[in-house]
Order: C-alpha cells, then structure tokens, then sequence
C-alpha cells in the first residue's frame, strides 16, 4: 500500500515529459495524457482516503533509520494531505477538461500543459513531503510552473502580473531558504518530525516562525502579503486562474503554513493570535476590495483573499484553543469548519473563474459595465455562476452557507464575539458584491449587441456543471457519516500532531 | 551574431575538446571525486557556449538546433525518472530511488549501482538546458537589438 504514494509525484512528472517529448509528433497527445494523468490520481487519492488510516510514512531509498535518526527522505501521507491531493487531482481535472476547448486560442498548447503537469507534481510533492527542504523544493517547481502559466498569453498585462508575481513569490521563496538554512544550522536536521522532538526554545523559534509565516504567507496572500494575487490570479489563462485561486495558493500557502505550525514547532498562543488577525484582517480586507472591481476575475481574486481570510480564521481558533489548554471539542469544531470551507472554496471559486472564463471566451471582454442580459444568451454558465455565487455568499442549502456557519458557531462557542460578528459582516458584504456581479454580467439590459458571440463547447459547460452540482453535494459533508470519512481524518491529523512524529519517527 | 578575430577561434577550437572531455571526465567520476552530473554537465555545455561565443555566425544554424536540444533535455529528465521508478520493481520491496545494481568495489570506475548512471543522465540534462538557455538568451538579444 505504502508503495504507491510515490506515485503521486512521479505520475504528473513522468507525463510532462511524455507531452514533452511525444506531444509534438501526436496531436491532441498533451490533452488526453493531462486528462487521464489527473484522472488515474484522483482515483489514487479517492483510494487512500477510503481504504488506509492513520499516518503512512515512506522512506525514499530505502535507508534505515541510524538509531533513531532519519536519513531517508520521508514521504508522509496524513489525513490532512490526503484531503488536499484529492482537492489537487479532483479540481485539476475538472480545470483540465475545461483546457481542452479553453486552449485552442493559444499557439503553444503543448506548453501549456507541460507547465500544468508540472504545477500538479509540484503541489503533489510539497503534500506529501516530510521534510522541510523538499517543501521548497517541490513549492519552487510548483511556483514557478505558475509564473509562466500567468505569463501565458504574452500581452502586457499578463507579463507585467507574471513579473510582479516572479518578484514577490521569490522574495518568499528566498525567505523560506533563508529560515531553512538556520534551521539546518541550528539543529542539523531538516526532517519536520525529527525537528518537533528536538528540545529547541526562545528567540531562534520565534525568529524561524516568522520567517516561514512571511514566507509561506506570501504565498498563501494573506493580509499584509496578498498584493501580487488580484493581478496574477486575474491575468492567468481561466482554467489556470481556477487552479491558481482553487488549489495553487491552498496547497503551497495554508497547508504549508498548518503543516510546519501544527506538526513542526509545539503550538504557541502568540503564533496563533498572529495568524487568526492576520486571517481577520484578510477577511475584511479582501472583501471591502472586491466590492469596487469593475473587472470579473479582479473580483474574484480579491474575494479569493477574502475567503481564504475565514480558512485561516477557523483553523486559527483551533490554534488558540489547543495552544492555550481550551476544549478540544471546540478546536476540532473550529477546524473542521475551516478544513471544511477550504474544501468548499475550491470548488466554487474554480466554478467562478470557470464561467468568467467562458464569459470571456463568449464575447471577449470581461469588464462587467460592458457586459449584460447574458442570462438568455449562455443560461448554463448563467445558472452555474448564480449558483456559485450563492454558495460563496453563504445562501442555504449550499455548502459555503454550512463551513461559514460553523466557523461563526465555533467563534462564538470559543466566546470571540467579534470574530464572529466580523464573519457574518463579511458575508454579507460578499454576498453584496456577487449579486453586483450578477447584476451586470447576466441580468442587465445588454450593453452591446455582442457581435463575435461564440457558443461555449461541450467540455467547458460540462466541467462548469459537475463543479456546480459539487457545489450542492458538498453539503452532504456536514452529515457525520460522510463527514468522518473524508473530513474527520484531516482534523485529527492536526489535533494530534504528536502523533505524526511519533509514526514517522517510530 | 558576429564572431570574434581568427586568434580567438582558433584557440577555441583547441580548447573546446579539451573543456568537453574535462566535462566527461567530471560526470563519470561523480561517484568518486567532487563534482558529478550538475558540475561536468555546466562544464561540457561551457564547451558548446564557448563556440558559439567565437564563432557567433553559426548562430542561425543553431536556431534549428534548439527543438533538438529541448528534445534530449527531455528524454534525459524521463530516463532519471525511469531510473528511478525502476527501482520500485526491480528492489523487491518497492523502493522508490533503490540501489538495484550491483555496488562493486569502492572507489572503482563501475561502482556505487545506479549513481553513475543517474550521474551520466543529469550531465546530459544539464548540458543540454544550459546550451538551450543561453541560445535562447542569444537569440532574444539578436531579435532585440535588430
């Protein structure tokens, strides 16, 4: 069993280079690789969170542990990464579906989805890594996969964004080597369950904790880092913006992030507090932005900062509550609801900037005070978007209305009140700038006659449906017996942290 | 691209065999001595970009050259992988990355398993990126400055 997680990062790697080497003499051999590569993972992800438990530790090379060192790379897969791969592989394949009619403007699409396969190994990696360095590694082949996906389309705009984007994600890159170097110095392991155990304190932590807060929170787009997301994630190929706010800044920001807080340093009250206000001020930040966007993708990617604002909030309660002695049942609540919602704004927001794409593939803007009345002209993308919109916004029986709901409940059991109260304020702030959207996009009196009108194709409208009707079923994970299987394993997996050295280590 | 006067190629002519059988040498001892694939690769594409510093006339055959180069860069990556991914059938226990080889001696030329191998096909890998990046940055500048 344990040999097939491996498989995760040599798969997409192996098929880049095939699309690489063989793409250029078969046509359309990129395409149906991508699809069936992202195919046969999420059926690997759907498989391990089925049937193992626990925490699986490989070691990479075989080496043994010297006395209780280790020297092997550590692969590790927890409930945690397992639900993150099956979030990677379920949207990327959706997203990639959506390439194959999506890419035909392009002259290059054999490097498209090279870049794409690449971006997936990268995310693959940097989950299911146990040490330190592969992170950085893996988070490097993965980012810079996604510089040149942003600059993909070569107009100014989108290389100016890839630039500014190139700048800031290497300052972060640069700060993570650079905690990493004195954590190595320090300690002389590199491995995140040989680090928990070691019997290190004071300012050298608290100087490492900040150096990865910034660094992974950079990539992530928290508050006072988020600058370079509303032109990266709005210049991107569609498919690739849906990959960028869906999965990109989950895997390589927020997992990153609870990985080293959670499995790697011991759990402080001060780390913690930090990260809930930052998480805060994202929230509120992200959605005062969006509501004066003109342009559809802007405002999503600042709504993106803003939701990913109510991940970091609920997983940060949990923080508080654990690093300060509160009720477990609590924190486990609170996390859940952030897990939960981090679930659930994949898959709307990737349907988001699926149908901005297909309303930019339609009419070939996507500035809404040009756009209007596309309710009668594109009903499935108009359907789909509303449906998104009322999930993100928090409207019952969609999921976003049960993770919100949650993270305000727990809030409020953990008696911050405010936090709370600022949760529901940014709701309906959200909802306020999506029914904007839908206002001017789909239901106004057309602006235009919509001259080069294109019919949106098969795979684009398919790929849009089954993210919408996930958008529904997801409410399902609320039910406990859903719940346990595909939610629950992740919550213990960061409750019990010392159990993760404890397996890996062993 | 111009080139450089005769002195300057024919002295690179001379010294570029040297260079790229220096970079072998590297490579194959990587195992054995400092150096190995990345090093011995960077020195054997120095060979190459030596060349065509001399001789910058050739650039535009090199054009052509490029697909061919991106080729082999890939083929390289995939057969480290292969190599790799062998060792997950091959070990017995699915080890990613095993040893399958057989060890040999310490310090012999035909030693250390799959090292050596792994050696040769990152300095072809490396060889070919270099060369590939430095014509593109060659051919980017010619365009610019036209």
């Amino acid at each position: 069993m344990n040999a097939m997680i491996p498989l995760f990062v040599i798969v997409p790697l192996a098929a880049a280079f095939f699309m690489a080497i063989l793409g250029r003499f078969i046509k359309n051999f990129s395409k149906i690789l991508l699809n069936l590569e992202l195919l046969f993972l999420s059926y690997l992800a759907l498989h391990f969170i089925l049937n193992t438990q626990g925490i699986l530790a490989y070691r990479v090379g075989g080496f043994e542990n010297a006395g209780d060192i280790p020297i092997a790379i550590y692969l590790v897969l927890d409930g945690l990464s397992r639900l993150i791969l099956l979030v990677i592989s379920l949207i990327g394949l959706l997203a990639a579906f959506y390439s194959t009619s999506y890419t035909r403007q392009f002259t290059q699409e054999r490097k498209y989805y090279i870049l794409f396969s690449l971006m997936i190994a990268g995310m693959n990696g940097l989950v299911i890594s146990g040490d330190i360095f592969n992170i950085f590694v893996f988070l490097e082949i993965a980012a810079i996969a996604s510089y040149a996906l942003v600059a993909f389309g070569i107009e100014k705009q989108q290389l100016e964004a890839s630039f500014k984007y190139q700048v800031l994600g290497g300052m972060a890159s640069l700060i993570i080597l650079l905690g990493i170097g004195f954590l190595y110095w320090q300690t002389g392991t590199l491995n995140i369950a040989d680090f928990s155990r070691l019997p290190v304190s004071g300012p050298f932590v608290k100087l490492l904790a900040i150096f990865f807060l910034v660094g992974f929170g950079l990539k992530a787009a928290i508050f006072p880092f988020h600058s370079w997301l509303p032109d990266a994630h709005s210049s991107a190929p569609s498919p690739i913006s849906a990959m960028l706010s869906g999965v990109l800044i989950k895997a390589i920001g927020i997992y990153a992030i609870f990985r080293i807080f959670f499995s790697m340093f011991a759990l402080s009250y001060e780390i913690a507090m930090v990260i809930t206000v930052l998480g805060t001020l994202s929230m509120i930040v992200g959605g005062l932005m969006a509501i004066g966007q003109w342009d559809i993708k802007r405002m999503l990617a600042f709504s993106s900062i803003s939701q990913m604002g109510y991940v970091i909030v609920g997983i940060g309660i949990g923080m508080i509550l654990l690093a300060t002695g509160g009720s477990k049942v609590i924190a486990g609540f609170s996390i859940f609801g952030g897990l939960f919602h981090l679930v659930n704004h994949s898959v709307f927001k990737g349907l988001l900037f699926l149908n901005a794409g297909a309303v930019e593939y339609a009419t070939g803007t996507r500035d809404m005070r040009q756009l209007g009345g596309l309710a009668e002209k594109m009903p499935l993308t108009a359907s789909t978007s509303l449906t998104a919109s009322l999930a993100i916004s928090g409207v019952p029986p969609f999921n976003g209305f049960f993770s919100k709901l949650i993270i305000i409940v727990a809030a409020v059991s953990a008696h911050f009140y405010w936090l709370a109260f600022i949760a529901v304020v940014v709701s309906i702030i959200t909802i306020s700038y999506f029914m904007k959207m839908q206002k001017y996009v789909f239901f106004n009196t057309p602006q235009t006659d919509y001259k080069n009108f294109r019919a949106i194709p098969l795979p684009m409208n398919l790929s849009m449906i089954i993210l919408a009707l996930l958008c529904l079923l997801l409410s399902l994970l609320v039910l406990p017996q859903i719940r346990d299987i595909f939610i629950t394993p992740a919550v213990d997996a960061l409750i019990n942290s010392l159990q993760y050295t404890a397996v890996v280590i062993g | 691209m111009k080139g450089m006067t005769v002195i300057v190629k024919k002295v690179t002519q001379f010294m570029a065999p040297v260079i790229f059988i220096f970079g072998i040498y590297v490579v194959l001892n990587g195992h054995l001595s400092p150096g190995g694939g990345f090093a011995g690769g960077v020195i054997m594409a120095s060979a190459f970009i030596l060349q065509i510093l001399a001789n910058g006339e050739i650039l535009d055959k090199l054009r052509k050259e490029e697909s061919g180069l991106e080729f082999l860069e890939s083929t390289a990556i995939l057969g480290f992988l292969v190599v790799a991914a062998l060792g997950l059938l091959l070990s017995g226990s699915f080890v990613f990355f095993s040893n399958f080889l057989k060890q040999g001696v310490i310090g012999e030329l035909l030693s250390a398993g799959i090292i050596p191998l792994e050696n040769i096909i990152v300095g072809t890998e490396v060889c070919a990126a270099i060369a590939t990046i430095f014509i593109a940055l060659v051919v980017f500048k010619d365009e610019v400055t036209k």
